[in-house]
């Protein structure tokens, strides 16, 4: 059998530079699932928590059921990554929350030597009938700008369900950004998505955030906090639509530039398809805000630290 | 010395003269309350003192603390210690009381902890520290904590744009004596101020109208002044010969 000790070593100390705590990672109180490249590492399934996976061409399926009725007490740490400079890494990936459960995951995804690699995620997100699942993801990409990271993920909330995803990537280069979330709520099913990415040189952010309000009572933010320097590019496309009775959307878009090459645009669209819903959204796009900078300037920061204190709390 | 002093200042927003020849002197250690209308120039008398971009006098000079500083930055005002806190502080996505206030101690001459800054201005540091400097704060919590955070700085010319709108009238006090407090440690304060209560607190007060001072005296004397001629006024920031001539 190969010894994967090394790679197995690698990853987890890129996990620890991604914000990850590595000792919950390797507790066994903690569900966790750890992949490298299109290698399982480790699987840890709980009491409550049941983790399958599978190795398949350039990367890996699982399947992560949590049961009726449980609530995870620490949250479930999954840990993606590739350590060599090339590589492909495809993560097949169904989550199914039973009715009532109720848990939290912690996702680090680290690239940290990337020239040539591309970080595929497609995953379908099931939460049943009361169930509440919090994702965050936090990426730690190397200063090469070398990645791709395509996700794509297609969440259904049942009837009082709640989501909430987290999205993170402000630490090392970006390279190409292609995000693409779809929620579908049903009666009173709320929906919260927020990403937040830090683009520098020539790193290219794409956000899609969707949120179709079905049913009845059912709610949804979108929200991006996007930071574009030098000559990165964002768009980010906000999209809800109110079909339930009485449903309400908000999108909320922040795309601030620094320097004259940096572009950003948002597009949110917003349909309503029955009159007694209500969507609702505000984007702001531009460099910093000129108050909150001379507040601070007038603290004693310079313009350049007051700026950096406000970016890093925006994207914090 | 006058530790500010401002001579024959001039600032135009394109043809609009906003202040016009206005004269200024203010001590250490003193309070000194700006009383005029709303539109008299009182904000933008705040602006240019602080330095901000777009607001350099046309013509006039400003001294603080016997040296030039009408052509220096707002950055570069604040490290000679002056500072200015908005009628509409502005709100910081992420940025929590504790490290907004860290920001001014670390600028500043103040040895008082964040708490007790806090504790001043009537807000609960245990509650608030962990708090984000952003929009689910209330009007009134915003204001109180620009309020601790001018103490945690504790400046040498601190200018407070109406500290006292959005308050509520509990909390008045607390507004009062952070006020008293700055001055107390040295600093001077100018003070805009429309409330009588906050305006009666200071030592001197000088009325703004159309642009200019044109009486600076006794508080009570110059509320008094200002309720005669300006609370049913006609010249809307105009003053006339007679005002003029009366001040």
């Amino acid at each position: 059998m190969p010894d994967y000790s090394k790679e197995f070593e690698a990853i987890v100390d890129a996990y620890e530079k991604s914000g990850g705590d590595s000792r919950q990672l390797l507790d066994k109180s903690f569900a966790s699932l750890i992949v490298s490249g299109n290698r399982v590492l480790a699987s840890n399934s709980i009491p409550g928590v049941h983790i399958e996976s599978e190795t398949i061409p350039d990367g890996v399926r699982a399947k992560i059921i949590v049961d009726a009725g449980i609530t995870v007490r620490f949250p479930v740490h999954l840990c993606f990554g590739v350590i060599p400079k090339d590589g492909i890494q495809k993560i097949e990936s169904n989550y199914i929350i039973e009715e009532n459960a109720s848990v939290s995951f912690l996702a680090h995804c680290s690239f940290p030597n990337a020239i040539h690699v591309q970080h595929l995620m497609n995953a379908k997100i099931q939460i049943k009938k009361g169930a509440s699942l919090k994702y965050s993801e936090t990426h730690f990409h190397g200063a090469d700008g070398g990645i791709e990271v395509l996700p794509k993920t297609v969440v259904s909330v049942e009837e009082d369900g709640y989501f909430r995803t987290d999205f993170k990537l402000v630490t090392g280069r970006v390279g190409k950004l292609d995000l693409d979330y779809i929620a579908n709520l049903d009666n009173s099913a709320v929906c919260e998505m927020e990403t937040k990415v830090y683009g520098k040189q020539d790193d290219f952010i794409r956000v899609k955030e969707t949120i179709n309000l079905n049913g009845r009572e059912s709610r949804g933010i979108a929200k991006s906090r996007i930071v574009v320097s030098d000559s990165s590019t964002t768009e980010v496309l906000g999209e809800i639509v109110g079909t339930g009775a009485h449903s309400r959307g908000h999108v909320d878009c922040m795309e601030i530039i620094k320097g004259d090459k940096a572009r950003a645009s948002a597009v949110p669209k917003l349909m309503v398809v029955n009159e007694t819903a209500k969507l609702t959204h505000e984007a702001a796009i531009g460099s910093v805000d000129k108050k909150q900078v001379e507040t601070l300037v007038s603290r004693g920061l310079s313009e350049n630290e007051a700026t950096d204190v406000i970016v890093k709390g925006l994207l914090r | 010395m006058p530790l500010l002093s401002v001579e024959n200042l001039v600032f135009a927003a394109g043809r609009r003269i906003i202040l016009n020849n206005l004269n200024l002197q203010i001590f250490r250690g003193e309070i000194h309350s700006i009383l005029g209308q709303n539109g008299t120039g009182k904000s933008t008398l705040a602006y240019v003192l602080m330095g901000l971009n777009g607001f350099r006098p046309t013509t006039g000079k400003i001294y603080f603390d016997g040296e030039e500083i009408t052509g220096l930055p707002a950055s570069d005002r604040a490290k000679r210690g002056i500072t200015l806190a908005w009628q509409e502080p502005a709100r910081f996505e992420g940025l929590t009381v504790a490290e907004y206030l860290k920001i001014a101690k670390k600028n500043g001459r103040n040895h008082m902890s964040a708490n007790e800054c806090l504790e001043r201005v009537g807000l609960y540091p245990k509650k608030y520290l962990i708090r984000a400097v952003d929009e689910t704060l209330s009007g009134g919590e915003r204001k109180r904590i620009e309020l601790a955070s001018i103490l945690a700085m504790q400046p040498r010319l601190a200018i407070l744009d109406e500290p006292d709108s959005g308050i509520d009238a509990p909390s008045m006090d607390n507004i009062v004596q952070v006020i008293r407090k700055v001055a107390q440690m040295g600093g001077a304060v100018l003070l805009i101020t429309h409330h009588e209560r906050v305006a009666e607190i200071a030592d001197r007060s000088s009325f703004l109208c159309g642009g200019k001072i044109l009486k600076t005296g006794d508080p009570n004397e110059i509320a008094r002044f200002f309720r005669l001629h300006c609370e049913e006024c006609p010249h809307v920031n105009q003053p006339e010969m007679e005002i003029a001539e009366n001040a």
